[in-house]
C-alpha cells in the first residue's frame, strides 16, 4: 500500500477537527495510508507573504524537507491554502536554484535540506485520481440519494493555474458527489472566493462575499454545501449567523467537508466523522447515516 | 535619463521571479476589476490601481485600501489576458507598503499579518484564538460581543482548544527563521 506524507495544517487541530477526523476515517476505509509529517509547522496561509516572501517559502519548505526526509513521494494537504503554498514553493524550489540555495541555507540551521522533489497533492485529488471514482462507488453502503449538494471549490484548490486544467468550470467535485449517490447542484459561484482571511481583516467585505455564496446555493435549492478547505468552511458555517444578522437573512444551510459526506456514504458512524460539531445542524446529511 | 527606478519597476522588483516588468503589459481591459469579488470594498479597482502604478502615483497607491482588500483568490490572475499575476502584485504592494511604513490608517491587514508572523515565530503553529483580539481591538464592544457569541458556540462544540500548540524543535526552527529575518536573540 502506498504511503503518503500527510500535512494536516493548523486548522485541522482546532476549528476543523471534524475535517481531520473524517479524513483519517475515509482514508482508512479506502486503503489510503496517510503518515503525518513529524513536527510540522504552520505553512503561513495567506499571512506571511505580505511580510517576507523568502520567509514564507522557507516555512513551507521546512515541511517539504521533513516529508522528503521520510522518503515519501507524495505530500498531501487537506487545506486548500496549505496545498497552494506547498505546491508553489515546491515548484519554485525545483526550477529556481537561487531560491533553493537561500532556503537551504536557512534550513541548515534545523539540520534539514529540501530538493523540491515531492509531488504535492490536495486530498480530494488523491481520492479521485489514486483511489478512483469506480473504487469509491463500489464501497458505498449508504448512497446519498436525492441529497442536493452544492460543491464549493473555493479559490486555492484551483488557483493559480498549475497547467492546462479547467479553472473556470471544473467538474471533478461534481463527479465525486455523483459517485456518492448525491445530486450535485450547479450554481454560479462555486469557484468564487469566500473572503478567506478578510473575515478578520475586512469583516464587512468577507460577510458580503459569504452572503453571495450562501444565497446562490440556497437559490439553487441545495440541501448542503460541501467544502474542501477549513477556511471556506469556517467562513460559510461559523459566520453564517453573522451574515443573517447583517443582511436580515435566515440561512440555515449546513456546510460539511467533502470527507464527511464521503464518510456517511461509506457507512462510517457520524460521530467518528465529527458530525455534530457544526453550528448549523447537519440534519439533512445525518438522515442518510442510519 | 534618471537612474532612479520608476514606481512601477520598484513594485515589479518585489514580485516573485519576474523578468522585466509584467505590470507594464497591462492593457487596461478591466477583466480583473470585473472578476474581483472584493472590488466594491476597494478605494480603487485593480485596473485603476495598475494604471496608477504605471503612471507613477506612488502616494495615491500606498494610501489606498485596494491591496489590503485582496483576499488572494487569484481569480484576476487566471483571467488576465496579459498574463500578469495580479494577486501576487497585491502581495508585493502589501510588502512594499509595510517596509516603507506607509499605509492607510486604521487598517487591520498590516497588524494581522505582523501578529500572525510573530505567532508562528514564537510557536511554529498558528492558533486562531490569538488572532481574534486583533479584530476585537479594532471593533470595540460590538466586535467583542459578536466574537464572544461565535467563540462560545465553537467552544461548546469542542472546536476551540484552550492552549496553543508548539512544535517540538522550536529552538532549531527559530534559528532557521533567524537566517531569514531578525527576530532577536534566544532568551
Amino acid at each position: 500500500m502506498k504511503q503518503y506524507a500527510y500535512y494536516p495544517g493548523c486548522s485541522l487541530e482546532s476549528l476543523a477537527t471534524s475535517y481531520n477526523l473524517s479524513t483519517l476515517e475515509v482514508a482508512q476505509t479506502l486503503g489510503v495510508d496517510l503518515k503525518e509529517i513529524k513536527d510540522w509547522n504552520c505553512c503561513g496561509a495567506t499571512a506571511y507573504f505580505p511580510v517576507d516572501e523568502l520567509l514564507a517559502h522557507t516555512l513551507v519548505a521546512r515541511n517539504l524537507a521533513l516529508a522528503e526526509k521520510d522518503g515519501l513521494s507524495d505530500f498531501v494537504a487537506p487545506c486548500s491554502a496549505c496545498y497552494k503554498n506547498a505546491y508553489f514553493t515546491n515548484a519554485y524550489l525545483k526550477k529556481d536554484p537561487d531560491l533553493a540555495e537561500h532556503i537551504n541555507y536557512a534550513l541548515e540551521a534545523d539540520n534539514l535540506h529540501v530538493n523540491g522533489t515531492m509531488k504535492v497533492r490536495h486530498l480530494i485529488e488523491v481520492f479521485i485520481e489514486d483511489v478512483g471514482l469506480d473504487e469509491i462507488e463500489k464501497k458505498i453502503t449508504h448512497p446519498l440519494k436525492g441529497l442536493r449538494v452544492a460543491p464549493y471549490y473555493g479559490c486555492q484548490l484551483l488557483r493559480p493555474r498549475k497547467d492546462q486544467e479547467n479553472v473556470e468550470n471544473p467538474q471533478f467535485f461534481e463527479s465525486l458527489l455523483s459517485a456518492l449517490g448525491a445530486e450535485p447542484v450547479d450554481y454560479p459561484s462555486k469557484t468564487r472566493c469566500c473572503g478567506g482571511s478578510l473575515i478578520i481583516t475586512n469583516r464587512k467585505a468577507a460577510l458580503d462575499m459569504v452572503h453571495i455564496l450562501l444565497q446562490d446555493a440556497v437559490n439553487r435549492k441545495a440541501d448542503v454545501i460541501a467544502t474542501t478547505c477549513p477556511m471556506c468552511n469556517v467562513n460559510l458555517e461559523v459566520y453564517q449567523g453573522q451574515v443573517n444578522r447583517e443582511f436580515g437573512t435566515q440561512f440555515a444551510i449546513p456546510v460539511m467537508y467533502f470527507t464527511q459526506l464521503m464518510g456517511v456514504a461509506l457507512g462510517i458512524k457520524p460521530e467518528k466523522l465529527g458530525i455534530g460539531k457544526e453550528l448549523v445542524s447537519g440534519e439533512p446529511v445525518l438522515a442518510f447515516a442510519y | 535619463m534618471s537612474n532612479e527606478l520608476s514606481f512601477s519597476n520598484e513594485i515589479a522588483n518585489v514580485m516573485y521571479a519576474t523578468h522585466g516588468n509584467p505590470i507594464k503589459d497591462c492593457l487596461q481591459c478591466g477583466t480583473c476589476s470585473g472578476t474581483c469579488p472584493a472590488v466594491e470594498f476597494m478605494d480603487h479597482t485593480p485596473r485603476a490601481i495598475i494604471g496608477l502604478i504605471n503612471a507613477g502615483y506612488r502616494d495615491e497607491v500606498l494610501a489606498s485600501n485596494t491591496f489590503w482588500s485582496c483576499a488572494s483568490c487569484y481569480h484576476c490572475t487566471v483571467r488576465c489576458p496579459a498574463g500578469i499575476d495580479i494577486a501576487d502584485m497585491m502581495y508585493a504592494l502589501k510588502r512594499y507598503s509595510m517596509w516603507k511604513g506607509q499605509h492607510q490608517e486604521g487598517l487591520i491587514g498590516p497588524v494581522f499579518a505582523q501578529s500572525f508572523v510573530k505567532m508562528i515565530v514564537d510557536s511554529g503553529r498558528s492558533f486562531e484564538p490569538l488572532l481574534a483580539p486583533t479584530y476585537i481591538f479594532k471593533h470595540g464592544p460590538r466586535g467583542l460581543v459578536q466574537e464572544a457569541q461565535t467563540a462560545t458556540g465553537l467552544m461548546l462544540k469542542g472546536r476551540l482548544p484552550l492552549l496553543p500548540k508548539k512544535i517540538k524543535g522550536l529552538k532549531k526552527f527559530q534559528n532557521m527563521v533567524r537566517r531569514i529575518i531578525p527576530i532577536g536573540e534566544p532568551s
